[in-house]
């Protein structure tokens, strides 16, 4: 129950990043997460380099080699598909992984574009306060009672399919809740003496919103933002499970799911299973690293 | 008073909790909801002269902190004016402004993800006081007054001590070339040696840099120390004001008296303590007539009727009771 | 007869930057029915003598060695459950932060009578009328209606109260408290310090007030132990420590209260900082500051007779001389 006593020797010239890295990686586990998380990102943008074929290239398709079990060799002898084949002949392998460069791309742009617009208001609404503060709060209230898929399915029905769309639909699922979080930190944030500090010493209120008041806010949205960007591959991979935003010539991962779903009874598991695996694993790392970073940026643990 | 640098005229401050649209709604269909006021700052009036320093004492509830703020533009007053040089605190901004605080809690105090050489030099730069490309001089000339190596603009706040924290934020205020400082606890949440050293540096400031104090506290010692006069308030009202010496020697109100009765001293071993009866009322409720009347041991029936003024009870002594007429 | 004998207490905590050891051997002893003061400021370890003294140290943390007996049990290495049955019954502790010893989601009531129940098999009308007492004991009005109530509809003063009352329930032995009264107002301090001085005498019990206030050790207290960077350095009956103190820290300490220093435009200071746990230099952990350090200092002093008292130190009569005279 007793603390380590804080020390007075803090001679250490260490920026709070240096410091924030040397606690997250005090974690085996989120660092075993971190690296498989950038094994996987790094798979994905280097896709064209790393998949043995381009899924999307028809031409390299061979429909003889459909529903081919993992292990298999392709007709022609040109490679071997290690996963299997799926019912149109594409490779598994470079199906993953270039659905994981779709599913991380939807997400990661989703997720990004939902934070910054998220945090902008919220911490403006922790500002300003008054009507402003209420009015926003209520919209996100309300947008927060609905359930995610229901509001995406409805965006989604009247926009189409595409990639941005599916983006659309994401960030205005997602935008309330780091409006939430972002006010709430910054109301903490707001109440504290270097934010009165600052308004003693003159400063406007935008210097102090930009400089002060927005950096310190941050961290519980970085910590809201990973988990979030796995909830949202999560979500895109079910939307597109059911048939809307993306088409079927950018296959994500859920979309690949959905496919290989007719074969799974006769026994083709490899075709539903294999992407379903990637996309599990990579929620998993994400999660893991959202996990300490959570614990790491927590100021009632922090030391 | 003559030369007046800080007045409080008849300052009032109530922290009214509005109800919002929803509890608006509840209320009109019966629920039992009302709106809280914090009646913070009573109807205070005093002054700080130049070159003094005053000591603001009281509890909890007692309003000294939100009197500070009050005094250098924070919070705005509910009524009354209070005056910097004649002119009101709350007119003009951007500018930078003559009085500063130092706050209390020297973690909190401190903007976590700057490095000491922007906190201490953004307002200056800011404000065109100090061209840009000597900011860093001004800095170091800075930490190095407040009795910190010049080498620690680099560093974040988290790598220093309480101690050393305090003396930033002194040197932050100072940056702005203030004339008069608000310390609300400044010393507060340190240890006692430390104490001693930032206690020092306030007064060897006031000296170098000719600066008047306004210096809140719960600890009678330090004031005691410091001050020429002390304010004493409670529950939002001033109930006296002194020279030191004479407040300490002979404490005119209940509540000083009361105060300075309880308050453990070094050099009074193995007291029996004797407690006030009775808890420190809300701000939300204070009692009726004088704030003090329900703890008071010599309280009468007039005293929870009517509300004391504060009245000259002896040159310079002012004391809010029914006991002096 | 002596209730509590602390031989040589070490504790010290693993962290990232190497061990940090917060006591570093530390005896006393106490009596019932006496009040220890443990005096000193952040980074004196006293605190976590404390800690140490219930057995509240986790890992990182751990008690590296010497002894506690209490009632001539000994204390460390005990079993968990043995600790257990003490904590609450026979010693109880007061923290300084009232919401430590406070669950916010239960009654005042519920958490009491459970605390009563924990370790007496009595009816629940037993237990709830045992809570009744000790509320009123330590002064709270209506103890019957504020039973019901939670901890947030109490003022901090309150609250306070109600976690002393909790330690009361069983009439501990053992009380120790660290920093109680630090963040509450002096009117609200000087009614806890008042209850707790009527219960030293009328139950008994030995009280720790773990604290950097000099004056209220000075109106509680019957001894006092100053501690720095881990270690006792001067220990005595209360009177003999604070009005002629025999260690250089112990009277910078004093000399520089303001209540000491009444009237005169500076106050002496001590300078410098505590030096680092982390990196203790060999020798008298107060070498640094210390205006009569010499070469022998290098040396670490042990806790010596000098007079009534006990001092670490290699000089403390030159000390307490020079001082006089100066």
């Amino acid at each position: 129950m007793a603390a380590a006593p804080r020390s007075a020797d803090t001679a250490r010239a260490e920026t709070p990043l240096a410091r924030f890295w040397s606690q997250f990686a005090e974690s085996r586990l989120a660092l075993a997460g971190l690296a498989l998380l950038v094994l996987i990102v790094g798979t994905a943008l280097l896709a064209p380099l790393v998949a043995p074929q381009n899924p999307y290239d028809l031409a390299a398709l061979d429909l003889m080699d459909s529903r081919q079990p993992p292990g298999a060799e392709a007709i022609s002898g040109k490679m071997v598909y290690r996963l299997g084949t799926d019912g149109q002949g594409r490779d598994m392998v470079s199906a993953i992984i270039y659905g994981l460069r779709v599913s991380l791309y939807v997400g990661v742009a989703s997720g990004v574009i939902a934070l910054t617009l998220g945090a902008f208001l919220g911490v403006l609404a922790a500002y300003l306060g008054g009507r402003f503060e209420q009015v926003l709060m209520r919209i996100v209230d309300i947008q927060l009672g609905f359930p995610a898929i229901l509001v995406a399915l409805i965006l989604l029905a009247v926009l189409g399919k595409g990639v941005d769309k599916i983006i659309i639909a994401l960030v205005t699922v997602q935008w309330a809740y780091y409006a939430r979080t972002a006010r709430s930190a910054a109301l903490v944030e707001r109440g504290k003496e270097y934010i009165e500090a600052a308004r003693g010493l003159g400063l406007s209120a935008g210097r102090i919103v930009l400089r002060h008041l927005l950096p310190n806010a941050l961290p519980p949205l970085i910590v809201v933002g990973t988990v979030q960007v796995a909830h949202a591959i999560a979500l895109e991979a079910t939307l597109s499970f059911l048939g809307l935003g993306l088409p079927p010539t950018e296959p994500s991962l859920g979309l690949l799911i959905a496919n290989g779903y007719e074969f799974m009874l006769s026994g083709k598991y490899w075709i539903s299973v294999y992407p379903g695996v990637a996309l599990l694993v990579t929620i998993l790392s994400i999660n893991l690293v959202g996990d300490q970073l959570r614990d790491v940026l927590n100021p009632r643990l922090a030391k | 008073m003559a030369d007046a640098l800080l007045e409080f005229r008849a300052v009032s401050k109530r922290f009214v909790k509005r109800l919002d649209a929803v509890e608006r709604l509840a209320k009109r269909l019966g629920a039992q909801v009302a709106e809280h006021t914090v009646h913070a700052v009573d109807r205070v009036s005093f002054a700080v002269a130049q070159g003094e320093v005053v000591g603001l004492v009281g509890e909890s509830g007692c309003g000294k902190s939100t009197l500070g703020r009050l005094g250098c533009a924070l919070h705005a007053p509910t009524e009354g004016e209070v005056l910097y040089r004649g002119v009101s605190v709350t007119a003009g901004g951007g500018r930078q402004p003559p009085i500063q605080m130092i706050f209390q809690d020297p973690f909190a105090s401190l903007n976590p993800r700057m490095r000491i050489a922007e906190i201490v030099g953004e307002a200056p730069r800011v404000h065109g006081l100090v061209p840009k490309a000597q900011v860093a001089d001004y800095v170091a000339d800075l930490l190095r007054r407040v009795g910190l190596d010049a080498s620690y603009a680099r560093r974040y706040p988290h790598q220093f001590s309480g101690g050393q924290r305090a003396r930033i934020g002194i040197a932050r205020a100072l940056a702005v070339k203030p004339e008069f400082l608000i310390c609300d606890e400044a010393v507060a949440a340190l240890d006692v040696s430390i104490q001693a050293q930032v206690l020092n540096l306030f007064m060897d400031l006031r000296e170098s840099l000719g600066l008047t104090y306004l210096f809140i506290s719960h600890d009678l010692g330090v004031v005691r120390h410091l001050s020429n006069r002390v304010v004493v308030m409670y529950l939002g009202r001033v109930v006296e004001i002194a020279a030191t010496a004479a407040l300490f020697e002979s404490p005119n109100h209940p509540y000083t008296q009361a105060l300075l009765a309880e308050v453990p001293r070094i050099d009074r071993k193995r007291r029996t303590f004797v407690p006030i009866s009775g808890e420190i009322p809300s701000p939300l409720a204070p009692p009726p007539g004088c704030h003090f009347h329900p703890r008071c041991p010599r309280a009468m029936p007039r005293c929870a009727a009517e509300a004391p003024a504060l009245r000259e009870v002896a040159p310079g002594r002012l004391s809010a009771c029914h006991l002096n007429d | 007869m002596t209730l509590l004998e602390v031989a040589d207490l070490r504790t010290e905590f693993a962290t990232r930057d190497g061990v940090l050891r917060a006591v570093q051997g530390v005896s006393f002893s106490l009596d019932r029915g006496q009040v220890l003061g443990l005096v000193g400021e952040s980074g004196s370890g006293k605190s976590v003598t404390g800690f140490s003294i219930l057995g509240l140290i986790d890992p990182p943390g751990r008690i590296a060695g010497g002894s506690v007996r209490f009632d001539g049990e000994e204390l460390v290495g005990a079993a968990e459950e043995r600790l257990r049955a003490l904590r609450g019954k026979r010693i109880a502790m007061i923290f300084q932060d009232p919401m430590m010893t406070l669950n916010p989601v239960l009654s005042v009531e519920t958490q009491m009578v459970e605390t009563v129940l924990a370790h007496d098999k009595v009816t629940r009308q037993a237990a709830r009328a045992r809570a009744v007492d000790a509320l009123a004991r330590v002064g709270i009005a209506s103890p019957d209606e504020r039973l019901r109530q939670y901890p947030h509809q109490f003022s901090g003063g309150m609250r306070q109260r109600v976690a002393i009352a909790i330690a009361l329930l069983h009439s501990p032995d053992l009380i120790v408290a660290d920093e109680p009264t630090t963040a509450l107002d002096v009117t609200v301090q000087g009614q806890i310090l008042y209850e707790m001085q009527k219960l030293v005498r009328e139950v008994g019990s030995a009280l720790i007030w773990i604290t950097h206030d000099l004056a209220v050790i000075a109106g509680l207290a019957d001894r006092v132990a100053v501690m720095y960077a881990g270690r006792i350095v001067e220990e005595g009956e209360v009177e003999d420590v604070l009005d002629s103190p025999a260690h250089p820290y112990t009277r910078g300490l004093l000399d520089s209260v303001p209540a000491n220093n009444v009237g005169s435009g500076r106050l002496n200071q001590i300078p410098g900082m505590t030096p680092s746990l982390l990196k203790l230099a060999p020798g008298c952990a107060f070498r640094e500051r210390c205006r009569y350090a010499v070469a022998r200092c290098g040396e670490m002093p042990e806790l010596v007779a000098c007079g009534p008292r006990r001092v670490r130190c290699h000089f403390p009569v030159v000390a307490a001389a020079a001082a006089a005279a100066a």
